[in-house]
């Protein structure tokens, strides 16, 4: 699988947002989307999806045009795990994993005791088979994100695109979807594309990063060498000292903000 | 919306214990009315004119059961199967618990075509022909009020929807204004009302062959439901074709709604409150919602009608009672099961 953006360009209106956005994910890899609050992170998903037209450019997955796949089709090969929100009529965990099997039947078709018993499966693997009889509306944030990457993993996609899965999480929570993120690229061998504001994240996870800042600046290429003391202070306007050290016979490299850049 | 946590298995008894309770509601409704009938002569009744062997029966009885009570027993769970069906598949597909089936213009329409029809002295056949007629178009014109860049938003259809009930609204006014106060507005007022009074065979006839299969549609495409009442955007990475389904959905309740309203008149109450009910007894899971919301519904409609016309030697319109009498209840289910 590989999904790449050339060129592409929106706006709302006549106000533009996005102008050409270069971008590629490659098979078995994590990709993030990292930038401050409103500069357009998830509208640059929503394009890539459809859900909104690129004014200019396209998107290309396995080297073919999006508009050349049916609706069927495209989703087969991608899941999505949107923002948590909390919907009017809530389903059983179980019943909302089962969810994900739709684009594997047809028209008429109920859930069979087979789709359950793969709900099941993956419901085991994101660690939530405690939740499987629960209510929606009866979860924690934490456990509703991963009922919602269940949901997404269920069809056994080939990319997997997640809307900031982390950014309204606790810090055990946080590590949780990350680690879950590790898991699905590695284990399960399916690519990840990921909206963060969090550089650090971007650090721990990601093989490439598009870098998205205000007034139009972006940089893609790989992660460690776009995630830089500089580059932090020129698109989230703030000093940092990225900070080495190992714990447990392990590396880790952490970016700690220390002064708002008043030049900005 | 809070409701209680079953299993499928539960869930699969609760709707089979409906569906006798239905049976059980159509036996009660034979054999009350002025003139009472024991179940069983009412059950030989009915099975004897199956068989086409009637020669033994006291006709009286047997007009009362078969010309009378059974045309309009069969039209009550009918029209109130499909209206709770409608009412809980809008409540899902609009994301929004108080919505029912003519937020989209459909009985304002239909009152309009009927009010009409009864201003200029129409037969009975042309004043429910107009009504549909309207029903159809009331909601043909939201559709294409609605319709931006080839796409009709949900709160735009939402908004088309007041915007074309108010203009109806009006005309109906319009007309009871300047309708003969004697004859004519009476009956518009009554009609607007809603009864099963007049219904004949050849009605429930045309009701049957409409509603069954918009009910079937929508029991064959109840699991899709569950999926429409996402997100739109999430719906449709999940592979559903959002605009499609709910254009099936929106045109099978629209016709299930304009066809009731036509033949029966406007019978309010049905379509909001029997998918509540039915939720609370079933849960949110429109798999087994549906045919909960069927079923409810048809009971429902068939022992308010039971009450309308063996209460008080007038009729009383069925709008009248659907509220008064499922207001109270549904206070006291709600606050029964909300607990916390």
């Amino acid at each position: 699988m590989t999904l790449e953006v050339r060129n592409a360009a929106f706006g709302y209106g006549k106000t533009p947002i996005l102008k050409e956005v270069n971008l590629s994910v490659a098979d078995n890899s994590v990709v993030t989307i990292l930038g401050p609050n409103g500069v357009g992170k998830t509208t640059l998903l929503k394009c890539i999806m459809g859900f909104l037209k690129w004014h200019s450019g396209e998107t290309l997955l396995d080297g073919k045009p999006v508009c050349g796949y049916s609706g069927k089709e495209f989703w087969k090969k991608i899941s999505y795990v949107p923002q948590v929100k909390k919907s009017v009529f809530s389903y059983r965990v179980l019943d909302t994993v089962v969810m994900g099997l739709n684009t594997n039947q047809n028209f008429f078709a109920i859930p069979k005791q087979e789709d359950y018993e793969k709900a099941i499966k993956v419901i085991n693997t994101v660690g939530a088979a405690k939740l499987a009889d629960k209510y929606c509306d009866e979860l924690s944030g934490g456990e509703l994100q991963m009922v919602m990457i269940a949901r997404a993993l269920v069809s056994e996609p080939e990319l997997l695109i997640l809307d900031e899965p982390e950014s309204n999480l606790d810090m055990k929570n946080q590590l949780c979807v990350l680690n879950m993120i590790e898991h699905i690229s590695r284990d399960l061998q399916t690519s990840c594309l990921i909206n963060t504001h969090f550089p650090n994240h971007a650090l721990r996870i990601s093989n490439q990063t598009l870098l998205l800042g205000y007034g139009d600046e972006k940089l893609f290429g790989n992660t460690p060498d776009l995630v830089t003391e500089s580059n932090i202070r020129h698109f989230f306007s703030v000093y940092s000292k990225i900070v080495e050290f190992k714990v447990e016979e392990q590396y880790f490299r952490t970016i700690f903000p220390y002064k708002i850049d008043q030049g900005k | 919306m809070r409701s209680k946590q079953l299993t499928l298995k539960k869930q699969r008894s609760i709707v089979i214990i409906l569906f006798f309770v239905l049976i059980a509601a159509f036996l009660f409704s034979i054999c009350i009315g002025r003139y009472s009938i024991s179940p069983v002569e009412a059950v030989k009744i009915i099975f004897s004119t199956i068989s086409g062997n009637t020669e033994p029966l006291d006709p009286v009885k047997y007009s009362v059961v078969i010309n009378v009570r059974l045309p309009r027993i069969l039209m009550g769970i009918l029209i109130g199967a499909g209206l709770a069906c409608a009412g809980a598949a809008y409540q899902c597909i609009f994301g929004n618990p108080l919505v029912s089936p003519d937020i989209l213009g459909v009985s304002s329409g239909a009152g309009f075509g009927a009010a009409l029809g009864i201003l200029v002295s129409a037969g009975v056949v042309l004043v429910e022909s107009l009504s549909l007629l309207f029903g159809l178009l009331a909601v043909g014109l939201v559709l294409v009020i609605s319709r931006v860049q080839k796409k009709s938003e949900l709160f735009m259809l939402v908004l088309s929807g007041v915007i074309v009930s108010a203009l109806f609204e009006a005309l109906v006014s319009l007309i009871k204004y300047i309708a003969d106060p004697q004859e004519k507005l009476p009956a518009i007022v009554i009609w607007l009302m809603g009864s099963l009074a007049s219904s004949t065979y050849k009605d429930t006839a045309v009701a049957a062959a409409v509603i069954t299969p918009c009910i079937i549609v929508t029991l064959l495409l109840r699991w899709k439901l569950n999926l429409l009442s996402l997100d739109e955007e999430e719906a449709c990475s999940l592979g559903v074709n959002v605009g499609m389904l709910r254009m099936i959905f929106i045109i099978v309740s629209t016709l299930i709604t304009a066809v009731s309203v036509s033949l029966c008149g406007i019978i309010g109450w049905v379509g909001l409150v029997i998918p509540h009910v039915g939720r609370l007894l079933v849960g949110n899971d429109h798999r087994a919602l549906m045919p909960a919301c069927v079923l409810l519904g048809g009971t429902y409609l068939l022992l308010i009608d039971g009450i309308a016309r063996t209460m008080t030697a007038a009729e009383i319109p069925l709008s009248i009672l659907t509220a008064i009498i499922g207001a109270p209840f549904f206070a006291y289910m709600l606050r029964k099961t909300t607990r916390r």
